[in-house]
């Protein structure tokens, strides 16, 4: 292992100590599990070791004990908070390493999933991240409360279209599990109608907030150059001016169909990978209400029902599938033996990656604005340690 | 029958202490009904009618709660603490008068006993902080001293603005000051003074925001940063003698802005001392209430900010309206309005 020195900065402090504070793995605002060991001098963060695995669950591993049918519901576990894309990710790979078809529909239902899963997981990441800037006695709370009110009713589209609120097991390899439900089109035009109709009371509240943007604005500046170095990807990447988005780079179940646009902020700050996030959400929304409005007829798997968990069998071959999580690229990389289960598999999860990108910001920050800066990195770290 | 002098006073002492810390149980219920409101929620519902008896089950949750002392904390400094703290919070009730004559003590310098007694929290609350042995509640004590000291300076200036149109420090000479209507409507209260009313007590407000630690200036407790600030370490009674200082002190200030500005007892029928009392009442929770509408609607703001906001916009500006002020009462001709 290559000796990694942290980034320290001086600041010409009058005073002769340093202060270490512990900033997690316990911590109201840890967003799970994640542990900084800052470095202060007063209240000016001069060092930051990031220490991450406390969330490790051997995930890879997993993925090698379990068939290709078996899998996909606990990919969902790596990122707990959009577990739709995680599923996605996973198929996608099988699919591509397996050459196995994915009829339109199908396709079209997991464009459906996904969009709505952003919008659930931009709906927490917006919750949370005012919640640590606002506390939880504070507006923060307010607004946190508003954002899981309107994530309950994505939740209850997937509860009635999959039986499950947070791991749903919804792709399959070959297609998806299962179909849209009676009544469901209807209740989905409704949830988005609604929630169109409540960003554009939340952006009121937050925008108009002299507070809320001398919190965000110029704080935790990613330039683009930073951003390409480092790796980062998805609302932080198109935060810093960077156009990348593998919806559109790269398109995956038939996203070149829909029509939609890319949102790009370059001050790349806080207010930037807010204003990006809001955008993403209206952009959601019209992707979802596209495929409601043009869902072809046809069946949702090239494959007839699941019969036994060792069904699928890929091919030897290996390859890597990526698509545009809600916090940015989630790629899976999957090596096949012949058999029903892979012989390798690794997870490219977004956070990582995007964590990756605070020991480069956070020297010279105030204490405050850490907790700012990481909730609008928007970490799960579900996906982070997998 | 006539009490003696001491025994009168500390009759009325004691009664207005118990009248406080009952308020205060019951000022919590309120916030949190309000902000359940706020946030679409209910709110405490199931313990009494309409959650009414909460605040009593919570304050005797907290008194059968363990008492921790951390093995390193200074314990003399730990345990005195939360009493140093809770001692100015409560006293700073002594020279409110709630109607004519009904109040402990009304001091020829009422105004200033409140403002030098209530900034004294400060010590029990760094006091908390050091002796918790804690980085964070450290951390905490350190910002506090930082904000109390920047955020008296206009807190004072803004309830100076009152005092000089009133002429006087004694508060039932300020309320006395405020009688009587303008155009027969409007009362002429020194919110309704025209330009300076309204700017001392949008100063007087935010500088009470901070004076309180509340959102968006609570960064000494700031939980998503330091936990819990400088009572981080304390739990159970202490804890709740903590809390009650802070809803106590929080209480007290808001009277005071109702006396300052709001005119206090005065209302329709205010001769009778218990009609009074509950104007005084209801204007010192309008008040309350616009600190709690503010809490749970803003983000926190950082200390550097805070401090900016101080003593680049708000002291100057708070220093100027009252020498505007002077100026203005000494045109017409000295002594009040």
């Amino acid at each position: 292992m290559p000796e990694t020195t942290p980034t320290t900065l001086e600041i010409g402090y009058g005073g002769s100590e340093r202060f270490t504070m512990n900033m997690g793995p316990q911590h109201p605002s840890a967003h799970g599990v994640f542990r900084a060991i800052l470095t202060l001098e007063g209240e000016t963060v001069v060092g930051v070791d990031a220490v991450i695995g406390y969330l490790h669950r051997c995930h890879e591993k997993l993925g090698e004990t379990l068939t290709y049918v078996q899998y996909p519901s606990i990919a969902s576990k790596t990122d707990y908070v959009a577990a739709m894309t995680a599923e996605l990710a996973y198929v996608s790979a099988v699919e591509l390493v397996g050459k196995i078809d994915v009829p339109t529909r199908a396709q079209w239902l997991r464009v459906l999933a996904a969009e709505l899963q952003r919008i659930a997981s931009h709906l927490l990441w917006l919750g949370t991240w005012c919640m640590d800037m606002g506390g939880a006695l504070g507006g923060g709370a307010t607004v946190f409360l508003y954002c899981i009110r309107e994530r309950e009713a994505v939740l209850d589209l997937f509860e009635a279209l999959t039986g499950a609120r947070l791991l749903y097991g919804f792709h399959q390899p070959g297609g998806t599990r299962y179909d849209l439900p009676a009544d469901w089109t209807q209740q989905c035009r409704q949830t988005l109608n609604l929630i169109e109709q409540r960003i554009g009371e939340y952006e009121a509240m937050l925008e108009d907030n002299a507070f809320f943007l001398v919190r965000t604005q110029g704080v935790g500046v990613i330039s683009r150059e930073l951003a390409q170095e480092v790796g980062v990807s998805g609302p932080l990447l198109r935060g810093s001016g960077v156009n990348h988005d593998l919806r559109r780079a790269a398109p995956y179940s038939s996203y070149e169909r829909f029509d939609f646009r890319i949102p790009v902020e370059t001050a790349g700050d806080c207010y930037a990978r807010y204003c990006v996030r809001m955008a993403e959400f209206r952009e959601s929304i019209k992707i979802a209400r596209q495929v409601l409005d043009g869902l072809p007829e046809g069946p949702i798997s090239s494959r007839p029902g699941v019969k036994s968990v060792g069904q699928v069998r890929v091919p030897k071959g290996e390859g890597y599938a990526r698509i545009e999580g809600a916090r940015g690229e989630v790629g899976c990389y999957l090596v096949a033996d012949g058999g029903a289960k892979p012989y390798r598999l690794k997870w490219r999860g977004a956070s990582f990656s995007n964590l990756a990108v605070l020991p480069h910001i956070l020297p010279g920050v105030k204490v405050a604005d850490v907790v700012a800066i990481m909730g609008s990195v928007d970490p799960v770290f579900g996906e982070v340690d997998r | 029958m006539t009490l003696p002098p001491l025994a009168y006073h500390a009759l009325v002492g004691f009664v207005v202490l118990n009248v406080v810390i009952g308020m205060v149980t019951y000022v919590t219920l309120l916030e949190r009904k309000f902000a359940a409101r706020m946030q679409s929620r209910i709110g405490p519902y199931y313990v009494g009618p309409h959650g009414l008896l909460q605040p009593i089950a919570d304050a005797i949750k907290l008194m059968i709660k363990e008492d921790v002392v951390p093995t390193s904390a200074d314990r003399w400094v730990y345990n005195l603490a939360p009493i140093v703290f809770l001692v100015p919070c409560v006293l700073i009730f002594a020279t409110l008068p709630f109607a004519p004559g009904l109040g402990v003590a009304d001091l020829n310098i009422g105004v200033l006993f409140f403002l030098a007694v209530s900034s004294l929290e400060i010590v029990g609350l760094f006091m908390g902080g050091w002796g918790s042995n804690n980085k964070y509640a450290l951390l905490s004590a350190m910002r506090a001293v930082n904000q109390i000291i920047s955020y008296d300076l206009p807190f004072v200036f803004a309830a100076f603005v009152p005092v000089l149109l009133a002429g006087s420090l004694q508060m039932s000479a300020i309320v006395a000051a405020q009688q009587g209507a303008w155009f027969v409507v409007v009362p002429k209260w020194f919110l309704f003074y025209p330009v300076i009313g309204q700017l001392a007590f949008v100063a007087f407000l935010v500088a009470t925001l901070a004076a309180e630690n509340r959102v968006p200036f609570d960064i000494l407790e700031a939980e998503s940063e330091l936990v819990a600030g400088f009572r981080v370490e304390y739990s159970g009674m202490k804890f709740a003698l903590i809390q009650l200082g802070e809803y106590a002190h929080m209480i007290g200030t808001s009277f005071l802005g109702a006396l300052l500005f709001l005119g206090g007892w005065l209302g329709p029928g205010a001769d009778l001392p218990l009609v009074g009392a509950l104007w005084f009442l209801i204007k010192a929770m309008l008040v309350f209430l616009v600190v709690t509408w503010v809490r749970w609607s803003f983000v926190r703001i950082r200390v550097d900010q805070i401090l900016a906001i101080s003593w680049k916009l708000l002291l100057p500006a708070s220093i100027v309206l009252l020498l505007a002020t002077a100026f203005w009462v000494a045109a017409r001709g000295g002594h009040g309005a």
